[in-house]
């Protein structure tokens, strides 16, 4: 039976390996050496200038601001979407409590979950442009509804003040649905005579939602942090349709810099090589961080 | 992580009339519940309903009633957009790239997950670990050396080249899911298939491909979205000759020119042209999207 087998691996094995060492793997390694390089714009001359790149970084205000940004939505964005599509997917599938029949969901859920979940099959390039005409201070949806309220019609992506956070809200506003439907499937495996059992004994909802809803699905809200934190540390196809990263970089990402630094004007390979390999260390440390401080253990249903 | 069979939906028991207080209080409850889901749901479809209306209006109509309909349905809207924006071409090039990068990717991505899965070799392990290892990485930081060994490829600009980097950087997953998938597919007809005489090579494409289908339908509805919503990628390794554009970059530069010419009613047709087929696709298979992306985030 062993006769024949190494053709097969061989066949199978080898384009694929190719494909991902040619367009992966070494640009990957690549980067951590044109990180080290002072290379500028599209000559072939680079020189290696050791560390150099990245003690520019530690004292580059800009990057250090847009690093604050993605700070602030790795702290925001994750908790919100959390906190909603969880809220979201205990209303539907088991908002209904029918009596002592047991734990349902509301009606129309499937409904509802289709309309959740259709921001995320979108391309986010059409969620960032929709966004940006509803934010129109002249035309758009949110102001064309405060006007007729007559309330004052703020800039939102004009102004410093409010850009940052109006690009955060389209963020969560795109993940909810997801999560919803997610945290809703692994809600759906967790026994119903659990919540008849919480239910008899005087639960209020609030009660059941914290004390065994979030412990049951912990694992699921520990994927949906990190998942979520990786996203929050990017933002670059947001923040560069909706803003450019202005007015005067308050809504700036570090994607948007490195992007800006390696493809804008100026080319900087190497240092805009550096800033992605700092973007490379966040994630992998909030990704760790995530799963060293969630670990609980793990519960299994009989 | 296990994927639950039962959904959420089971159908209610006829309550009984006994416990009248409790039902009262969840009948404020149940409108509490409602209003809010209710709110999320406008608040979700009303900017794409404001779209597809908007994408009939004339530009003063945009201009002084933002809330208000159409005064009449004016196709030539998405008439002016699908010519004179090329986003009928840049649709077809969308399409033509996805098609040949979703194909690699399964294939690929099968041919590597079955061996991972069923054959034991020196190193399978250090080289599984290599490719999944791809997963958690910022594409970011490969952006600027890729730029350059496309280019020395010869595929800068090229459909080829954005078809072999997407399904590059699809491989991670893909070989992750599937190895999962083709583990749990039981071991005893490939054997007997194996003593029936049957060789390695159709063992795979006659017996355990087939067997494999719904493992192989979620991880391509999971490439096919994220392929055919690409950006980065495409705006670094398809710069210049803007015939060749995929969708995504062909709107950016819609809502560009737009911002110039004060043509709304043209972004809105172009947005909305945009998002139709990817509604119907999703209102057809909402089911299996739904189930094939979250499974593929709870890996």
């Amino acid at each position: 039976m062993r006769h024949g087998k190494y053709p097969l691996i061989i066949t199978f094995l080898v384009p694929p390996l190719l494909l991902y060492g040619i367009f992966v793997l070494s640009p990957y390694l690549q980067a951590f050496q044109i990180s080290t390089t002072n290379w500028l714009g599209y000559s072939a001359h680079a020189d290696p200038v050791g560390m150099a790149n990245f003690r520019t970084l530690w004292h580059d205000g800009q990057v250090w601001n847009a690093i604050k940004n993605n700070a602030i939505m790795l702290a925001v964005v994750p908790v919100l979407t959390i906190a909603l599509g969880l809220f979201f997917a205990t209303m539907l599938n088991m908002g209904g409590r029918k009596g002592r029949a047991g734990v349902t969901g509301v009606r129309g859920t499937a409904v509802y979950r289709m309309v959740y979940f259709f921001p995320q099959v979108l391309s986010v390039v059409i969620i960032a442009l929709l966004w940006k005409e509803v934010y129109h201070p002249n035309n758009g949806l949110l102001n064309g509804a405060l006007r007729a309220l007559g309330l004052p019609a703020p800039t939102w992506l004009g102004d410093p003040r409010t850009a940052f956070w109006c690009v955060l809200a389209v963020m969560v506003w795109s993940n909810v649905g997801f999560y919803v439907v997610l945290f809703g499937a692994a809600m759906s495996a967790i026994p119903r005579d659990i919540y008849e059992a919480v239910m008899l004994d005087g639960a209020s909802r609030w009660t059941t939602l914290r004390r065994v809803t979030v412990p049951l699905l912990w694992d699921t809200v520990q994927v949906a942090w990190i998942y979520l934190a990786i996203a929050a540390l990017d933002g670059f196809i947001l923040v560069q349709q909706m803003t450019n990263g202005g007015p005067n970089f308050s809504s700036d990402v570090i994607g948007l810099r490195m992007y800006e630094t390696a493809f804008g004007s100026e080319s900087k390979f190497g240092y805009a090589s550096a800033i992605g390999v700092v973007m490379l260390f966040l994630t992998l440390s909030v990704a760790v961080l995530a799963l060293r401080t969630g670990r609980r253990d793990r519960i299994e249903y009989s | 992580m296990d994927r639950p069979a039962t959904t959420a939906a089971e159908t209610p028991e006829p309550s009984s009339g006994e416990d009248r207080r409790p039902r009262r209080e969840l009948g404020v409850a149940n409108a509490f519940s409602h209003g809010f889901l209710l709110l999320w749901s406008a608040l979700t479809a009303l900017p794409l309903l404001w779209m597809f209306l908007s994408s009939f209006k004339s530009d003063s109509e945009i201009l002084s009633h933002p809330w208000g309909l159409p005064g009449a349905l004016r196709f030539e809207n998405w008439s002016r957009a699908w010519t004179e924006a090329h986003i009928g071409r840049y649709f077809l090039n969308s399409g033509v790239v996805v098609a040949g990068s979703l194909t690699l990717t399964m294939l690929l991505g099968a041919t590597a997950a079955y061996v991972f899965a069923r054959y034991e070799f020196r190193g399978r392990q250090a080289v599984y670990y290599l490719f999944v290892g791809g997963m958690m990485f910022p594409v970011f930081l490969a952006l600027v050396p890729l730029f350059f060994v496309v280019r020395n490829a010869g595929l800068f600009g090229t459909w080829t080249g954005l078809m072999l980097v997407y399904a590059a950087y699809s491989l991670p997953f893909t070989v992750f899911f599937l190895t999962a998938f083709f583990r749990t597919l039981p071991t005893s007809i490939a054997e007997a298939a194996l003593i029936d005489g049957c060789g390695h090579f159709r063992l795979f494409f006659r017996v355990m491909l087939p067997m494999a289908r719904p493992g192989l339908i979620s991880v391509a509805i999971f490439n096919f979205l994220s392929h055919w919503n690409q950006f980065i990628l495409p705006q670094v390794l398809m710069q210049g000759d803007d015939s060749k554009w995929v969708l995504a970059q062909g709107l950016t530069a819609l809502a560009v020119s737009q911002g110039y010419q004060g043509d709304f009613s043209g972004l809105f047709a172009g947005l909305t042209i945009a998002t139709l087929p990817v509604l119907a696709v999703y209102v057809a298979f909402q089911r299996q999207i739904q189930t094939g992306l979250t499974a593929g985030q709870l890996k």
